[in-house]
């Protein structure tokens, strides 16, 4: 593989519907370039949780993938009501979402520690009322 | 075992007839706390679980499940239907009870 591989999505809020479709399609772009298997995996799980994350908690965001030949960093930017407490969001099992959200499956507060788990490289940077950022680099 | 094996030897409706039924079938795993499943399921799992909206989909997708099964008649939404086609996941409906789909499915596999 040669150059750079530059992706973007808008993850319209509160359209769960559409959600996990940018993880996809990314996943989808990793396999195709012969990425290895396992790679591919972390940072599609990562990812998914986070476009997850952006779409219940912050009303939506954007997803930008930028993919090289050693790995695949992706930002996701929400202007949602931030994490007033980062460490005790990363911990299993904690989470605010609503009943409606929980009655579809999630709001397990399993998200942040499974993107903890797969991503090589994590960056989260919050502020409350202005919104999160979640930086996940995973290396081929 | 494929899919289409598996969904043979449960008497399991194929509710995705052009998805790719061939996956080959390594494990089985039920839960329907969707981030539970992503970081516990194992590729090649059926997984079982009675959600039905379209989420399940990439959840399949991106924990590279071999099937999803709906138990115990639950009817599909028809956009999970058509969202599994077009990402060639294989969605199988059945009349019995999630236990027992585990123990079948297990016994099958051991
Ligand atoms: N982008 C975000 N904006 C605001 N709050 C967030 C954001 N992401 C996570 N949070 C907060 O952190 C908590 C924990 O997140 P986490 O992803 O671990 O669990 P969850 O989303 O609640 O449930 P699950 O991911 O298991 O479905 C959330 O409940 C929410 O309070
Ligand atoms: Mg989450």
């Amino acid at each position: 593989m040669s150059g750079i591989i530059r992706l973007h999505f808008e993850l319209p809020g509160n359209d769960l519907m559409s959600a996990g479709e940018a993880s996809s399609s990314v996943k989808k772009k990793l396999n195709q370039l012969g990425i290895n298997p396992a790679a591919v995996k972390k940072a599609a799980i990562a990812m998914y949780e986070a476009e997850i994350n952006a779409i219940i908690h912050a009303g939506g965001g954007t997803l930008a993938v930028t993919i090289t030949k050693d790995r695949i960093n992706i930002v996701i930017s929400d202007h949602g009501p931030g994490i007033a407490d980062l460490d005790l969001a990363m911990q299993e099992g904690y989470s605010t979402a609503p009943d409606y959200i929980r009655e579809m499956g999630f709001g397990a507060g399993m998200g942040l520690p499974n993107i903890k788990r797969n991503a090589d490289r994590l960056e989260i940077k919050s502020a409350v009322g202005q919104g999160t950022t979640v930086e996940i680099t995973v290396f081929f | 075992m494929t899919v289409a094996e598996l969904a043979a030897k449960l008497g399991a409706r194929i509710l995705t007839p052009q998805a790719n039924a061939q996956q080959e079938v390594t494990g089985v795993y039920c839960g329907d706390l969707l981030s539970w499943v992503m970081s516990h399921a194992e590729k090649g799992d059926a997984w079982i679980t009675v959600h039905t909206h379209v989420n399940i989909v990439a959840v399949a997708v991106l924990a590279e499940l071999a099937c999803i099964i709906i138990p115990e008649s639950i009817e599909v939404d028809d956009g999970t239907v058509a969202r599994a086609k077009e990402q060639g996941v294989t969605l199988l409906g059945s009349d019995l009870k999630a236990a027992e789909l585990c123990w079948r499915i297990y016994e099958m596999l051991r």
